[in-house]
């Protein structure tokens, strides 16, 4: 496979029970591609924890994986508040979700520090009230 | 052990069990979603009392072996079919998260 092939999702920020929609389609589609079972795992949690944080706090956003033949890149891409200071939102158990989220089961300060744990690389752009665009990469 | 196994050892109610030779090869117990997706294992029986569709998304991209909700929790028969659609395991008990975890540690262990 030498084109790259490459897949759009728009995340719906109203919706927070469909977040989970582009993992849940990025892991069938490379199932079909025939990636190891480990590889897909990993893009697929370190996505859904970059849907939840987008529809948790921006209001939604656009996912785009571009599929190489021996890595995939996740790029998330989000116009909400942006994320004030990186260091802190890194750290496992910080969280500036609210209390509705926590009582859904989200909001313990894991996400971004999943995104890390299951990528090869995460680069986060962001600034306070511009956005964010996280991109990550997984080897196979 | 497979799940079906599982169910029956553990007199466990089932409420969705679309692959029930799916190996248990170890077993998790959290209600924090992005916990339990920090460090659940593929294969892994998990424990929870959490029962909001989410908990489908998150069985589903773990690769959890099946998901066993504590305590007779209730949940909604749409998010059982969700996880028929999705073909994640889903069995329930009236023991606590807690006896569970007793019960099924010599299976895993």
């Amino acid at each position: 496979m030498n084109e790259v092939l490459q897949f759009h999702y728009d995340v719906d920020g109203e919706d927070f029970t469909s977040a989970g929609e582009a993992s849940v389609q990025i892991k069938k589609n490379l199932r079909q591609l025939g990636f190891p079972p480990d590889t897909i795992r990993r893009v697929s949690i370190a996505m859904y924890e970059g849907e939840i944080n987008m529809v948790i706090h921006a209001g939604g956003g656009e996912a785009d994986v571009l599929v190489h033949e021996d890595y995939i890149e996740m790029i998330l891409t989000d116009h909400g508040p942006g994320i004030e200071n990186v260091n802190l939102a890194m750290q496992e158990g910080y969280s500036t979700a609210p209390d509705t989220i926590r009582t859904l089961g989200f909001g313990a300060g894991m996400g971004l520090p999943n995104m890390k744990r299951y990528s090869d690389s995460l680069h986060i752009d962001t600034a306070k009230g511009q956005g964010c665009k996280i991109t990550m990469k997984v080897f196979v | 052990m497979t799940v079906r196994q599982l169910a029956d050892a553990m007199d466990l109610e089932i409420l969705c069990l679309c692959d029930p030779d799916a190996q248990v090869t170890g077993a998790y117990a959290g209600d924090l979603l992005s916990w339990v997706m920090g460090h659940a294992k593929s294969g892994d029986a998990w424990l929870t009392v959490m029962t909001n569709i989410n908990v489908i998304a998150v069985a589903s991209l773990t690769g959890v072996a099946c998901t066993i909700l504590g305590d007779d929790a209730v949940i909604d028969d749409e998010i059982i079919q969700t996880a028929s659609t999705k073909g994640v395991n889903l069995l329930r008990s009236k023991r606590s998260v807690f006896a569970l975890c007793h019960a099924l540690y010599p299976y895993v262990s």
